[in-house]
Formats: C-alpha cells, structure tokens, sequence
C-alpha cells in the first residue's frame, strides 16, 4: 500500500484538518506504515461471512418523536461554553457568500 | 501513613454506615493523601475538594438523621475525565475541550449520587481516550506509582495511579480497547470492562461507540463488584445499553470455583511474551488449579486479526464521533475570515498528533473507494472474532490470558512509534470487538518490581462468573494487599 501526500491532502480536507507541510510528511509515512500492517486483514476469507456492526444485540429503539424540554439552567450552561453568540443562537462566520 | 486510605471502599462504607469514621474524615484524608503525592504521579487533571467536601458533609448528615443511605454513601471516588459531572470542567485531556464546563451529569454520574458517592477529581487521560500510556494527554504525562520513569497505561492511566497510590479507593475508566484494564495491569489494581451496553454510555465523551464501556477500577476484585452494582442498568438515554436485570455482584463472589472450566487460548501465548508475565501467568494458572479449576488449552483462531480491525473500526467511529467538534458550539475556535478556515484551524490546533492521525485514518477508510476494503471488511472480520469467543465459551466458562505483553514501559519508549504503541493492545481489544466482559486483575511483578496483571474473559453478561474467578483468586494472594512507596 503506498500512500501518497495528495492522499493525504485530499482526506485532510474531508476530514476538515489543517496540517502544517512537515506535518503532512511526517503523518504520509505513519499512515502508511499502519496500512501496511493492516493490509492483512485481506487474507482472511470473508465472502460468506456477514458484519458486525455493533456489540449490542442489534435490536433498533423507537421512541415518540417529542420534544423533552431543558430547563433554563441548563440552556443556560450549554450556551456559557459556546465561542460566540447572539441570543438564543449560536454564531458563525457567514456560510454562503452572497456579494458575487 | 493514614490507615484510612489502606482501606477498600467496602470497608469504608462499612465504616461510615456505622459512624465508626466520618465521610468528612475519609474525604479529607484522601484529599491530603492526593496533595502530598499527586505532584509526584500527576493522577488528577483537577482534586475537586470543594465539591468532596460539601458532598462529605451531606452524607455526615444523611447518616446521623438515620435517613435511607446509598451503597457508596459518603465513599471517594476518582473520575476519568471524559465522564460528566454537572457544573465540574470536563477536558477529556484535550486542547479543544481546555475550558468546557459540563452542562449536565453523565448517567453514571446521576446514579453515583443517588449511592452517595464523593467526587474527588477529575482523572487524566490520553487525549480522547486514544492511547495506551497518558503520553498522549494535551496537558501532562501521570506517572506509575510503582515507578514514575514508567508509564501507568492508558488511556485511564490518571484513574489507575490514582486507585494504586491510594488518593481514591475507587475510579471509573473508560475502555474502548483495553482503556481500563491495561492501565489496571500496568499499575498493579483491578480493572473491568463489563459487557457492551450493560452501563450506559451517556455522558461519556464518544470515542468509538460501538466498543467504548465505561468500568469500575479498584483495589480489590469485592470493591470493583461494589462499583458495577452502582453504575449498571439500562438506560433509555443511551439506545445501545441493554435492558438485562443487574444482578447484586455482590451475591455470587464468593462461590467457590470447583469445576470451573478455564480456558488458555494459545494465540495469546506467544513467542514475544516478556518472561516475567509468562512467569506470573503460570504461577496464576497453578493456583486456579489448586482451588479446583479445569484448565483446557483453547482456540481463538483470528485473534491475529484483532489489532488490524480494531484500529480501522475505532478510527472510523472516531471520525465521525470527533466530526462535532467544530468550535460553533463548544470547545476551541480559531477565529478566523471564513467558516471552512476556522472548522480547519479549529481541529488543526485544538486536536493532538493521535487524535488527528485517528481522524484521518479512519476518514481514510471510509471514504469513497476504500470503504468495502477496509471498513466493511473489517466489520466482516469482527464477526469472526466474535464467533471465535462463542466457540469457546461453548466448552469453557471463562478466559485467561495476560493482560499485557509486557509490564509498564518506560515513558518516551514508544510515543515515537504509533504502529509499536497499538501493538501494545494487543491482549485487550478483542474483548470490546466481541462486545464481552473482561477485567486485569494483579498477579505478581516483574524482577524491577513493576506490576502484572492477568485478564479473564467471561460470556456476554456473565461478570458473575469473572467476579468470583477473581474474588477467589485474590483471597489466596497477597498482590492487591502491597502497596507503592511513593
């Protein structure tokens, strides 16, 4: 397997992460060092076998699709640990760029 | 030295029911204790004395009005530090999470009020839970107690040095892979991992949530049973626990284990065994025999496998688990002129080295053309692990293995090396990839004094059988009864 630092450039934007350039060439060998170790896991015999995707039993939840209201306090404490706000609102940088 | 803080959590709620001592004086003990040497072990990201104290003080009063106490009423406990506890910072050992304040309590946290536990800080971990030494702590490396140039395990290193240098009788962990029993074996306590979806997972900081179970670490296999009858239960927060009666752990321990038929899988006895666990193995093998066991050689024929699928299914999980953090509404953001450089930045310098090359692997594989490959193989592999232990356990009732290659490392031996460091997992993690319960329990040291430790492995739902192994195993060994010169 050989990763490439296009590759990782490419899944560092899908993963939304800044890498400095050192970083990215430190981080192309490790992943590949680990690729390649996991690389075996293609000699195992699968083609009849079915996943699993989970520990638990596999038996799905349902519930009533109502709203639970929080207390103040507790909205209140969400919002202390909120980078930026405005009202009841989270704030960010603008998502769409409308001036062109 | 205090006698105090020698005393299991059992004995000290003992104690306190009976006004013998006050919580406030156990508190107040184990807060001096962890004064004097945590500096030297670095266990606590923060001693929460205040909130210790005024809790201590409640339960003081619960007791001496006669009103109805909890099972852990006026008893210290340590908590890793990506559990939450309303009002208390919670870091998970992380940058982007430095200045958090938890909105709300974990389940756990709920249920270890209404037993009127006593909060006496917060623990270290590696960084997200991922890592297997503490190295990977944004904010410091703990230390073992037995010897602080070596690692105490991770990532629940700060709740196993804290439990063995005895600034906490007790601890909750987090175990994805190996999280709360490698760092029991490293530091010489005991450890549990119970069955996926028998504690609920709400409140804990998501790593891989298909593996990730929060556990119980003590001195004594007794004061471990004690904690899971606290903390186990369904959970309707929390879709994956599993609504199975919580049976009093208490009850079974001390069954004697006549007839028990015990399991020795030879994969995990290897050529790269370190001779002193191989040593302490065999010694604990010859005194499971002693108190009437059947020891039978078995096969875990794909545990070869396990280290390979394990880090692409905990990558992937993480991937998306970790996707929340953003900086819109919580935790780091670098400010920055537009949305995508600030999402960037945010992770680029709020993450650490591993979280990030988790990150990426796991985004690796899951993404478009590699997915089959890597992410649903290994989902397909994981079935066969599973099936292994299910074949097994069909001709015995438990499983022992080491807990670990190798004792505590050296600090710094393998930081530089990620793919060495996975490797060191490599006992643990096919007990959360088969979804059963496992614990480490000490078992002797090697010839520099560092701690061992042996895990069993029961069937899904059958701590019972685990705790009663280990009960009668300890009651005719001296290890958790010796303790750290630090």
């Amino acid at each position: 397997m050989e990763i490439s630092k296009k590759d990782v450039d490419y899944v560092a934007s899908l993963a939304r992460l800044e890498f400095s350039e050192k970083d990215k060439e430190s981080l192309t060998q490790q992943l590949d060092s680990i690729l390649d170790y996991i690389e075996k896991i293609k000699e195992v015999d699968t083609s009849k076998i079915a996943p699993t995707s989970h520990g638990a039993t596999g038996q799905n939840v349902w519930r009533e699709d109502t709203v639970v209201k929080s207390s103040q306090s507790t909205i209140d404490a969400l919002f202390k640990n909120a980078p930026d706000k405005e009202g009841d609102f989270f704030k960010v940088k603008k998502v769409m760029d409308t001036e062109e | 030295m205090n006698e105090i803080i020698k005393m299991s959590a059992t004995t000290l709620a003992e104690k306190i029911k009976n006004k013998d001592l006050t919580s406030v004086e156990v508190t107040q003990a184990f807060i001096n204790r962890a004064k004097e040497v945590d500096p030297k072990i670095k266990a606590y990201i923060s001693i929460t004395e205040e909130y210790a104290l005024k809790q201590a003080k409640e339960s003081d009063k619960k007791i001496a009005s006669g009103k109805e106490i909890g099972q852990l009423e006026g008893v210290p406990i340590a908590i890793k530090d990506n559990i939450l506890i309303e009002n208390i910072k919670m870091t998970a050992s992380s940058k982007i999470l430095e200045n958090y304040v938890a909105p709300y309590d974990a389940t756990v946290i709920e249920k270890l009020k209404s037993s009127g536990a006593v909060f006496i800080g917060k623990t270290n971990l590696d960084e997200f839970a991922m890592g297997s030494s503490t190295e990977n702590s944004a904010f410091f490396t703990t230390r073992n107690p037995w010897n602080t140039e070596h690692i105490p395990g991770g990532s629940s290193g700060g709740s196993a040095s804290a439990v063995s240098a005895m600034t906490a009788p007790l601890a909750l962990g987090t175990d994805t892979g190996g999280s709360i029993r490698q760092p029991a074996s490293c530091c010489g306590i005991v450890g549990v991992k119970p069955t996926y979806g028998r504690v609920s997972r709400f409140g804990a900081v998501a790593f891989a949530s298909s593996l990730d179970q929060i556990g119980p670490m003590s001195k004594t296999v007794e004061d471990s049973a004690l904690l899971l009858n606290v903390i186990a239960g369904y959970d309707k927060k929390d879709s994956t626990s599993i609504d199975v009666a919580v049976p009093n752990y208490l009850d079974t321990i001390k069954q004697d284990i006549k007839g028990l038929k015990i399991g020795l899988p030879k994969e995990y006895f290897i050529d790269g065994l370190d001779s002193d666990v191989k040593k302490s193995i065999n010694e604990a093998i010859e005194i499971y025999k002693k108190l009437g066991a059947e020891i039978i050689e078995i096969s875990l024929p794909h545990t070869d496998y396990a280290v390979a699928i394990y880090y692409i299914i905990c990558c992937s999980e993480a991937s998306a688990n970790l996707a929340r953090y953003d900086g819109v509404r919580y935790g780091f953001r670098a400010e920055c002129d537009n949305l995508l450089d600030e999402y960037q930045k945010s992770r680029g310098q709020g993450f650490g080295p591993e979280v990030k090359r988790r990150i990426m692997l796991g985004t690796y594989a899951l993404s478009a053309g590699y997915y089959d490959a890597y992410y649903g193989k290994a989902q397909k592999v994981r079935t066969l692990i599973k099936q292994d232990f299910e074949n097994a356990f069909k001709t015995v009732d438990l499983i022992l293995t080491p807990s670990s290659p190798t004792p505590a490392f050296k600090i710094g031996e393998k930081s530089s090396d990620p793919l060495q460091m996975y490797l060191s997992d490599i006992f643990t993690i096919s007990c959360n990839l088969a979804a059963i319960p496992g614990m480490s329990i000490p078992c002797g040291f090697s010839q520099k004094g560092i701690p061992i430790g042996m895990q069993l492995l029961a069937k899904n739902f059958d701590e019972q059988t685990m705790f009663k192994s280990a009960y009668s195993y300890q009651q005719s060994t001296n290890w958790h009864k010796q303790f750290p010169n630090i």
